[in-house]
């Protein structure tokens, strides 16, 4: 500093300071476009909905459809599986949550099919919970899509939906 | 350092652009007069070789951008084309493919040879941390350059290590899809990994730049650790003397590359990259490429998610921090003699690691990457602090040059001096 022998703040000071504040005010309204450019686009925002029919998948079956460049388990399930997802004690669960918290309808489980651990695909009707299993790194998962094992943090995503009609759901 | 330039300029053009910018003169100072230790060994020939890796993997990327398009629907095509309709297509494909193994095994050497001779203490700690930096920048570029293929592997790798990131507590989620440019790895992906993936072998060039100058401002460490005392009887020019050696080094590497290039070109690659992205099927089993393995099987042995991420990073952080983690005051291996043995047992679990990354994540591969993740952080945080203070080193040489002398047995009066006190910091 110049003016080492000044004890107040003089206009100078105040002059100093507030450029300099609208200098960094400035240089950050133009880092921002440059940092926001990456995120996702309105093209990619547009696709956030799609409709299945799920009518025609039978009892047993789990398809795979995509939505938002990820794939979406819709598991039609079996009375057996509907039982073994709900008679589980929650509280022993990673992720406690019950069955009945992640289905709108029992027979209907729909989950967005991307492992919580590094984003895999896990594989179908596999595992020892019947449910999925992760062939990345070994998570296990029930057939409510729960974690029971291995290295995920949380149960398999359940994504916004609604039944349209009876065999009509539409995701997003 | 630097060494006493004798550059003096008889040509008028020459004399005229001295006088402008001095830039022959310090060429010349630089890689002609430069003064190099008497005693280097070939380990000490790698960094010649990485410079010459960096310059390959640069020409080779830039023409191989000519040919290639960085769209998810045409990506994977463009490479099969580059393969086999472009002229030299697959060779400079496969040399820039193989050349990214290759700079990986000298980096890996060259850090080994780093820490064997205690290149890191003081006063190159700069330099040491520059070089990891530079090493972090590799691993970006290498990782990035595998996508673009956009195979199988390309596609569940970026997959995997782009949801590292959905680790970071609270706002993981919203930075990986700010990566991702959307809601998983697509178009906007590849795009932005090929823009950075041409960009950052500049900014390894720059950082290269300051490695350099760092070295030859403290001037480079030796297989004995004795600093340079006596220029005229420690050291040799580095023209013609290290020139020569590089250049001879580097043959032999370019032997091994282009043994690769040109009979087993796809020997370090992985089979599912030659199938096309699906991002509706994960493969069996992902495995990165062989360079990162170690560091994989770090993330894969801790059962916790976040743990596993931190730990992963911190495997190479915690080399940025080694200069102050080894306490003992003699760099070189060859005068600590349990520190010699430790160093090898490090070396047998890093490689170690390697192997168990390549396995499936099951039974006693997952036990054995915990016990070998340990030993890897232990020779850091436990034996590298502790030794220095309980290891009992041999005598260090006074100098180079009576190093260089004992070893080929000349006058007894030299080895008198052999055993005086080891170095000290600073």
């Amino acid at each position: 500093m110049a003016s080492a022998t000044t004890v107040e703040p003089t206009r100078r000071d105040f002059l100093f300071i507030a450029t300099g504040a609208v200098a960094a005010v400035g240089a950050a309204a133009v880092v921002w476009p440059l940092i926001n450019q990456m995120s996702p686009d309105a093209s990619t925002l547009a696709l956030a909905s799609t409709e299945v029919d799920i009518g025609a998948i039978p009892e047993g079956q789990i398809i795979t459809i995509k939505w938002r460049g990820k794939p979406v388990f819709i598991s039609h399930r079996t009375e057996k599986e509907i039982k073994e997802a709900e008679d589980v004690n929650v509280a022993t669960l990673p992720d406690p949550q019950t069955d009945a918290a992640r289905v709108q309808k029992p027979q209907w489980l729909i989950v967005i099919g991307v492992c919580t651990h590094l984003g895999c695909i896990p594989l179908g009707h596999q595992g020892e919970y019947g449910g999925w299993f992760c062939p990345c790194h070994g998570s296990v998962y029930d057939t409510s899509g729960r974690i029971r094992k291995g290295p995920a943090p949380r149960n398999l995503a359940v994504p916004q939906y609604s039944f349209l009609t009876d065999t009509k759901v539409k995701i997003g | 350092m630097h060494g006493h330039s004798t550059f003096e300029p008889k040509n008028g053009v020459v004399k005229w652009l001295e006088a402008r910018l001095p830039i022959l003169s310090f060429m010349h100072g630089s890689f002609v007069a430069y003064p190099t230790p008497k005693n280097l060994n070939y380990w000490w020939t790698f960094g010649a070789i990485l410079s010459f890796m960096l310059i390959a993997q640069i020409v080779t990327g830039v023409v191989l951008t000519m040919h290639y398009t960085p769209e998810s629907t045409l990506a994977f095509s463009s490479v099969e084309k580059i393969m086999r309709d472009v002229n030299w297509g697959w060779m400079l494909r496969y040399a820039h493919s193989n050349g990214a193994s290759m700079f990986f095994f000298a980096v890996y050497i060259h850090i080994f040879r780093g820490i064997y001779y205690g290149s890191y203490k003081a006063p190159r700690e700069v330099l040491w941390i520059l070089g990891v930096i530079i090493f972090l920048l590799m691993m970006a570029t290498g990782f990035m350059g595998y996508v673009l293929p956009w195979g199988q592997m390309s596609f569940w790798g970026a997959t995997v290590i782009t949801n590292l990131f959905s680790a970071i507590p609270f706002v993981g989620d919203e930075i990986t899809v700010w990566l991702w440019g959307g809601y998983s790895v697509d178009n906007p992906t590849l795009n932005r990994f090929f823009a950075l993936h041409y960009l950052l072998p500049f900014i390894i060039v720059a950082v290269v730049g300051l490695h350099v100058w760092a070295l030859h401002v403290c001037g480079q460490n030796n297989p004995d650790g004795v600093e340079i005392k006596d220029i005229e009887k420690d050291t040799v020019p580095f023209t013609p003397h290290a020139t020569m050696k590089d250049s001879l080094g580097i043959v032999f590497f370019l032997l091994l590359y282009c043994w690769f290039i040109f009979y087993v070109p796809n020997y370090l690659g992985d089979a599912d990259n030659y199938i096309p992205a699906n991002p509706m099927k994960t493969p069996p089993h992902i495995v990165p490429e062989w360079y990162f393995l170690p560091f994989y099987a770090i993330l894969r042995s801790i059962p916790d998610k976040l743990a596993g991420v931190i730990a992963m990073f911190a495997a190479i952080a915690v080399l940025a921090f080694l200069p102050w983690l080894d306490t003992s005051k003699v760099r070189s291996a060859k005068y600590r003699p349990i520190y010699k043995i430790f160093f090898w047992v490090f070396v047998v679990c890093a490689v170690g690691l390697g192997y168990l990354g390549a396995m499936p994540p099951e039974g006693g591969f997952v036990l054995a990457s915990r016990i070998l993740a340990v030993a890897y952080f232990a020779f850091f945080l436990i034996v590298l602090p502790l030794l220095g203070l309980f290891e009992k080193t041999k005598p260090v040489p006074a100098s180079i040059a009576d190093a260089v002398l004992a070893k080929h047995g000349s006058a007894s009066s030299v080895a008198a001096g052999a055993a005086s006190a080891p170095q000290t910091k600073g």
